[in-house]
């Protein structure tokens, strides 16, 4: 039944699609992102096992040890309350990533659809969904958060704070919107988006099937871009008496608060926080570029 | 005196001298290598030829065949970390290329060497002046003045043909059109008096016309200035005129090489023959089916031993499993081939392909598409200034297609004929017009009628390496229509797209791989197959063989034929190259800037086109013949398109029209029956 016979092209056997284990592809493929994920897993890990992996209860006062610079009893030493520094870091693990993941994903996702629906309809809807896009990002990110934070009332799900959630994505939609449209515009007058349309596809099929996968990197460049700045907002809101409060260990309240009067005499107050949001924050940066590297079909070799 | 005469008187006394004076560059056995990932790809191994003082020698091959790479080499111009040249030597004018400094070899390029690329729309920096980037090579090269610069770039504008040389010095390249560009180049090219010009398939991205204008301007440069020129290309057709010369390389060698007349008549190797038999030509009768090199051009980072032709060749014997040197042939050529005397004796001929008669039309009782009076305008902002100019894209086209037929609609680029197409796909909302699907009006028909149409009207693309979603693999592309329409039951998916794989001639295991791993003519099938999928009755063939190299293009025209044949499919075939639409279509469309000029049988538009446009198409066409080409008189078409923001008034064809005349100034042509069922838009003829 073949019409074209003699065409058949060879098979070479190393182009054939090999079996085996992600993980290990994703390994040897990216190295970066594979130390990044263990670091990523260790947040995890650390922040689901808090009460068992931590050696002090993070609110408990010694005023025996104010202060104390990292030793064998407190790794990380102790703050102006003589709370362990790492014990309170291992539960802001849980703050962080539930807020800032949370919020960062749902602000991120929000936009990217919204961007993608922009650019796939174009024109009056494009302009619209655009004008309101400029509305928002007119303000700035933890401006337009306060407003949300303040505006409703506190709102709280097994112990999470959904308002703070609400409040640090919202600010995230535009401006992922705005740079997952211009990603999707180029896509939009591809050839196979017009096969699609030709071949009478749904818009929500085009949109989900068709477009959505071939703007994944940048979505997952600014996804984990904005776990860091969801998560330093966060820290913001903290500080400002809107977000998460003490006594509860966030690694942004430890920064602020009273270790800015002490972190002359005991830097350690804020070095070991600061390096948490860092390790964090290029953990998920790393991870959000090698991800899309290996999802990407176009750099398999 | 004209550019051409003077350049006859010049050719003796080139041909006289040429004989004395050595060549001006010889490669010897070039090596070239890229370090790649996947290993090294030998792009060029073991290329040797010469080129004497004013010679035109043309490089012909397919994609990947080492063609650029031979010329990049020759510049010194490979990517410094991957690209090396491990062996092989290259003599300019008596110096060593390959051994000078890096602030030598500077010297020499742009000054003694020139190189023209393809694309002129991005070879010309945008923010800079045409004047400044044409002056550049002459004040740093030879150390002129400004005002000396100044003058030279005027000469050298008015030597390339354009119009008002000094005022144009003062432009930006967006304001000059793909010819106009390609000419800056030339100039450029020309500027520091090179003895060597290097141009990389110059007119692949110009219209025919276009085309055939920039190929007549560097031939009488290249003769007048005696400025010898490598022409790099995969167009046969546009070597035929001009070369003196050809060296036709395969998978990284050198297959055949020879006198131009010598290569184009006698072929003394199969892949020469093959090429040449796989164009469809204007010049012959049209065959039953093009003759196609089956297969596809082989890895070169793991070719395969023996003669690299081998796997694909028709005549191969035992002994092509041992690499064959480059014999000499009794034409005074040079060919790769074990069994060139044999060839040269007549004892091999390409075989020509199973015949199958022609698609015929059979059922003309009701068309499977009509179009009547389709026009579409486009807004368009006017830059800075407020408000918006309306661009027509498409005028009064009218058009039937019956069950099984083909039509061809041809054109420059511009001229509406993608529109069209995309109008028809209802990609595009029309302005006015009509267009009717099997009985049902698109204009009036309900969300759902629509949506059935839809699915028995596809379209292909030109550009296989876009049109094709690089996220999904080849199964999941071809299997969602038939999920999404449900055409069959879910089991039976799989079985479908492993059929439709094989009617388009790719095997099943196919389906697992993404688009990125398939050549670009199996991602060409692909595309045929996802069409095929819904069971169509019509497709729109927008271009969908001239992203292709000759020989696979070959292919998919067959499997076209093939398939229409099968399926009794319509097709609408989009193309601007004559031949191939001459070779597939039963009825032609001619369009030019929105309209449509001629409308007529294939074999009555190509033997006796009416139109004075259709004409000039015909005639700027290239054909693979030296000596029909040579013979022929160019009637070249004066000028280019003109702007669609200030259309012509009458006729739109007057402002380049050789019989133009003021009636045609005032009147806009009604297309009308001139002879029986052969209409054409001109109130001339």
């Amino acid at each position: 039944m073949t019409l074209a016979s003699p065409t058949l092209p060879v098979e070479t056997p190393a182009a054939k699609p090999r079996r085996s284990n992600v993980v290990i592809d994703f390994c040897r493929q990216q190295p970066l992102g594979a130390v990044s994920f263990v670091v990523i897993f260790a947040m995890m890990f650390a922040g689901i096992f808090s009460p068992w992996v931590a050696p002090y209860d993070p609110l408990s006062i010694d005023f025996a040890s104010l202060l104390a610079p990292p030793s064998a009893e407190h790794w990380c030493g102790t703050d102006a309350f003589g709370r362990d520094i790492c014990s309170r870091l291992i539960y802001g693990s849980r703050t962080a990533l539930v807020i800032g993941f949370t919020s960062s994903f749902v602000g991120s996702t929000l936009g990217a659809i919204l961007g993608v629906a922009s650019a796939y309809f174009g024109g009056r809807i494009d302009n619209w969904i655009q004008r309101f896009v400029d509305i928002l990002l007119a303000f700035p990110l933890i401006v337009l958060a306060l407003v949300v934070v303040a505006a409703f009332r506190k709102f709280t799900v097994a112990g999470v704070d959904v308002n703070l959630i609400v409040a640090i994505a919202i600010p995230i939609i535009p401006r992922v919107a705005r740079v997952v449209r211009s990603a999707a515009l180029s896509v939009r007058v591809m050839p196979y988006v017009d096969a699609a349309r030709a071949a009478g596809y749904s818009h929500s099929r085009i949109i989900f099937r068709h477009m959505a996968p071939n703007v994944v990197a940048p979505y997952l460049i600014m996804l984990t871009a904005f776990i860091a700045q969801a998560i330093l907002a966060e820290a913001s809101l903290s500080f400002l008496g809107l977000g998460v409060t003490e006594p509860t260990a966030a690694w942004g309240l430890m920064l602020s608060g009273n270790a800015a009067d002490f972190y002359k005499q005991a830097p350690w107050m804020i070095l070991f926080p600061g390096l948490a949001i860092s390790l964090a924050v290029f953990a998920f940066n790393l991870v959000g570029d090698s991800l899309r590297d290996f999802l990407d079909p176009r750099f398999k070799v | 005196m004209s550019i051409v005469e003077l350049g006859g008187d010049l050719r003796e006394k080139v041909d006289a001298r040429r004989d004395l004076a050595a060549p001006l560059l010889a490669v010897e056995d070039l090596h070239t290598q890229f370090n790649t990932s996947r290993g090294v790809v030998r792009a060029v191994e073991g290329v040797s030829f010469t080129v004497n003082p004013g010679e035109i020698v043309a490089i012909v091959g397919e994609s990947g065949s080492g063609k650029s790479v031979t010329a990049l080499s020759i510049m010194r111009l490979l990517p410094r970390l991957t690209g090396k040249i491990p062996k092989g030597k290259i003599t300019f004018d008596g110096r060593s290329l390959l051994d000078l400094s890096d602030e030598e070899m500077r010297e020499i390029r742009g000054r003694e060497i020139s190189m023209i690329f393809q694309e002129p729309m991005t070879s010309l920096n945008p923010l800079l002046t045409i004047g400044l980037q044409i002056k550049e090579p002459l004040q740093i090269h030879l150390g002129m003045s400004d005002e000396q610069a100044q003058a030279r770039a005027i000469e050298l504008l008015t030597l390339v043909g354009i119009p008002d040389p000094a005022g144009r010095l003062d432009q930006y390249p967006h304001q000059f059109s793909g010819g106009m560009r390609q000419r800056v180049m030339i100039a450029i090219g020309l500027a520091c008096n090179p003895k060597l010009i290097i141009a990389d398939e110059p007119t692949t991205a110009l219209d025919v016309t276009i085309q055939a204008q920039i190929l007549e301007l560097m031939k009488n440069l290249s003769r007048k200035l005696n400025i010898a020129l490598i022409v790099i290309t995969h167009n046969l057709g546009v070597v035929a005129r001009y070369a003196d010369r050809v060296i036709v390389m395969y998978a990284a060698r050198v297959a055949e090489q020879g006198p131009a007349e010598a290569v184009f008549h006698k072929p003394r190797h199969p892949y020469s023959m093959g090429l040449l038999r796989s164009v469809p030509r204007l010049d012959r009768p049209r065959g039953a089916k093009l003759e196609t090199i089956e297969g596809l051009p082989p890895n070169l980072a793991s070719p395969p031993p023996g003669c690299r032709f081998a796997p694909r060749c028709p005549y191969r014997i035992p002994i092509c499993d041992q690499e064959p040197p480059l014999f000499a042939t009794d034409t005074g050529g040079q060919s790769r081939c074990h069994r060139h005397a044999e060839i040269a004796a007549g004892a091999i001929n390409w075989a020509a392909a199973p015949g199958v008669g022609e698609n015929r039309v059979t059922d003309m009782a009701a068309p499977v598409l009509s179009v009547r009076n389709l026009s579409k305008n486009f807004m368009v902002a006017g830059g800075l200034r407020r408000g918006t100019t309306t661009v027509r894209a498409v005028q009064d086209v009218s058009f039937n297609i019956h069950r099984g037929e083909t039509l061809g609609l041809v054109g420059e680029s511009g001229c509406g004929k993608t529109t069209v197409g995309r109008l028809i796909l209802d990609l595009e909302e029309p302005t006015a017009g009509d267009i009717e699907f099997e009985g049902q009006n698109l204009a009036t028909a309900s969300a759902a009628q629509i949506k059935a149409m839809r699915r028995k009207m596809q379209v292909i693309f030109q550009d296989p390496y876009s049109s094709l979603n690089p996220r999904m693999t080849v199964g999941q592309i071809i299997a969602e229509p038939l999920q999404v329409y449900k055409i069959v039951e879910r089991r039976k998916v799989q079985p479908r797209v492993a059929e439709l794989l094989e009617n388009v001639g790719l095997r099943p295991e196919m389906a697992e791989r993404y688009p990125h791993q398939l050549s670009g003519g199996q991602r060409q099938r692909v595309g045929i197959a996802r069409a095929l999928a819904m069971e169509p009755s019509f497709i729109v063939c927008d271009e969908a063989v001239s992203a292709l190299d000759v020989s696979i293009q070959g292919q998919i025209i067959n499997l076209l034929e093939d398939l229409q044949r099968k399926f009794k499919l319509a097709f609408l075939f989009i193309a601007h190259d004559l031949a191939v639409v001459r070779h597939i279509s039963a009825r032609v469309v001619v369009m030019y800037f929105g309209r449509v000029m001629e409308i007529a049988d294939r074999d009555a538009i190509y033997r006796e086109p009416l139109h004075p446009y259709t004409r000039v198409l015909l005639d700027a066409a290239p054909v693979p013949d030296p000596t029909v080409e040579k013979q022929r008189e160019p009637r070249l078409i004066k000028g280019e398109l003109p702007s669609h923001m200030a259309p012509p008034s009458g006729c739109v064809f007057n402002t380049r029209c050789p019989m133009a005349s003021q009636e045609c100034r005032e009147i806009v042509p009604p297309l009308e029956e001139k002879r029986p069922g052969h209409f054409a838009a001109c109130i001339k003829v």
